[in-house]
């Protein structure tokens, strides 16, 4: 594991107030790294092209094992969303209406990734009223550092 | 023609214990009660039992349950992976087995202190690391999560409402008001209950989820021949699948091409395929229900409805007694007890036994279904 993405913080549910961190596995690391710089990258095959995602080893469309990690514009749109509600674990019950949604890359639909829409990069997880989600609308990629160390993609609507 | 399962085996015994939020007995002693009874059903001896079939999540283990009840020698054992995926799945294993001579009466089984046990999602240890990277520090932390994205897209696309999922609540719910075995026996649910009910993530509401359930159930397979002689009409397993498709991702198969068509699909292409029957032939289904939403994806994946119908079959009271397709005929896990699909099995082979506390007249065919959104498996049994 990169040590740019060890967990500082406890993450047993009764540890009071810290929302989790990624844990990568070998495969993942370098999206984490990447996000670390502020750059949205996305494992691509060496061999066809394709890009894959969540990451892994081996191209499932030529079975090659070389790969690199292109980077995108960070655009994307809302493929849908929930509002989570209790019973949750404490950091995410703190933060109430909070948000988690799948956006889906502009630079290539069939990758999507789950995220936060927040009103600005380091704003809380409910920044964003839940009303104002909706599946289509437009957003780009912010990058925020949690207090651990660790940087993930967060998104902000591009029509505020 | 090769070997086939078609008819080779049946289910000859079921057994459970009480469903409750809390049951005193461990989950060894539940297991070990469910299948005692499941045997005695069947007029068969626990000495006789030479296999067991469970799946993932399930803490008992088949040393332990063989010595506890006192199983002969043991040929064939196997752990079906994915949770409530592996359901029905372990039915066919034990079918597979038996018709090909490996052993000769199977015992499948769950245990489940989930109603007064930890929840899995809070161990955000095992988690975290894949796939849990992805979505877990995102706030996406339980199944409840997971699910209620897919619904939000099903609706979106397909104009499903929430008054569709109330139908599945309701169905099941109706049914449970029937089985004194039910958790929810005797407590019926109105459209406006369901509307006013708390969220439990948005678009999914307390309504739309299983119950937590303590309890155990357990079934036993033998020969079609062997069931002939027992204590029980038999049940005979038609046809069986499992289904892993392409590209899936347990739970969150947003990063498949198409998320919306799950398991389920995979598992009804072969399920049908070992079959002289169709969707069509079907007289009442059991099928998965941890969220109401796996149902119009499921009636859609075992081919009774076409893509993006599932929501609208649900009108009218098609899922009632009496209706087009007749569901979770116990309760299901909305509604019966939630452990992880076990009780849609023994609830299947109630029907076609004529049985079952809502019985649907005449019924001679049954659709079981495991786990939607992970690995899953199917079975369709016959009288």
């Amino acid at each position: 594991m990169s040590p740019i993405v060890t967990p500082t913080t406890d993450n047993r549910p009764d540890s009071g107030a810290d929302l989790l961190f990624p844990v990568p596995d070998d495969d993942g690391a370098p999206f984490w790294e990447y996000t670390a710089r502020g750059e949205l990258r996305i494992q691509t095959c060496s061999g066809c092209d394709a890009l894959r995602f969540p990451p892994r080893p081996c191209c499932p469309h030529c079975q090659s094992f070389a790969a690199h990690w292109q980077r995108m514009s960070g655009r994307g749109r809302i493929w849908s969303y929930v509002v989570p509600h209790p019973p949750l674990l404490p950091a995410y019950a703190a933060l109430p209406g909070y948000n988690a949604i799948v956006v889906e890359l502009a630079d290539a639909p069939h990758i999507r990734l789950v995220g936060n829409l927040v009103a600005a990069a380091d704003a809380p997880l409910n920044s964003v009223e839940p009303a104002r989600l909706r599946i289509g609308a437009p957003v780009k990629a912010a990058f925020h550092t949690l207090p651990g160390g660790v940087t993930v993609p967060r998104w902000l609507l591009e029509r505020p | 023609m090769g070997p086939t399962l078609k008819d080779a085996t049946a289910i000859a015994g079921i057994g459970q214990t009480p469903f409750a939020k809390r049951l005193p007995a461990s989950e060894k002693a539940l297991a070990c009660q469910a299948i005692v009874a499941a045997l005695d059903d069947a007029g068969i001896a626990a000495s006789e039992v030479d296999a067991f079939a469970s799946y993932t999540m399930e803490e008992t283990d088949e040393v332990e349950i063989a010595k506890a009840i006192g199983a002969g020698d043991v040929t064939h054992f196997s752990k079906v992976g994915y949770g409530g995926g592996g359901s029905c799945a372990t039915v066919a294993h034990l079918a597979a087995a038996i018709a090909t001579g490996q052993a000769s009466v199977g015992v499948a089984w769950r245990s489940r202190k989930r109603g007064s046990g930890p929840r899995p999602w809070k161990n955000t240890q095992v988690q975290l690391p894949t796939p849990g990277q992805w979505t877990r520090p995102f706030g996406l932390l339980r199944p409840a999560d997971e699910i209620g994205m897919l619904a939000r897209r099903y609706m979106h696309e397909y104009g499903a409402t929430r008054d569709h999922l109330f139908n599945v609540a309701l169905a099941c719910r109706n049914r449970a008001n029937q089985n004194p075995a039910a958790i929810m026996y005797e407590r019926p649910l109105t459209r406006e209950m369901y509307m006013t009910a708390r969220w439990i993530s948005e678009p999914l509401c307390l309504f739309d989820n299983c119950l937590e359930t303590d309890g155990a159930l357990a079934c036993v397979v033998v020969s079609a021949e062997r069931a002939r002689d027992c204590r029980q009409r038999p049940v005979y397993v038609h046809s069986a699948a499992q289904g892993l498709p392409a590209q899936h991702h347990g739970m969150v198969n947003y990063w498949n091409d198409d998320p919306l068509t799950g398991p389920a699909w995979t598992a009804a292409r072969h399920l049908w395929k070992g079959a002289d029957l169709g969707p069509q032939d079907v007289d009442v289904a059991q099928i998965y229900d941890a969220f109401t939403p796996l149902i119009p994806l499921s009636l859609e994946g075992y081919g009774f409805c076409g893509r993006g119908e599932g929501a609208a079959f649900t009108e009218g009271g098609a899922l009632e007694i009496g209706g087009r397709l007749p569901l979770n005929t116990g309760g299901g896990g909305l509604s019966e007890a939630y452990v992880h699909g076990f009780n849609l099995i023994n609830e299947g082979v109630r029907q076609l036994r004529g049985t079952s506390t809502a019985q649907v007249p005449d019924a001679a065919t049954c659709l079981v279904t495991a786990g939607e959104g992970v690995p899953t498996s199917a079975l369709l049994l016959r009288s």
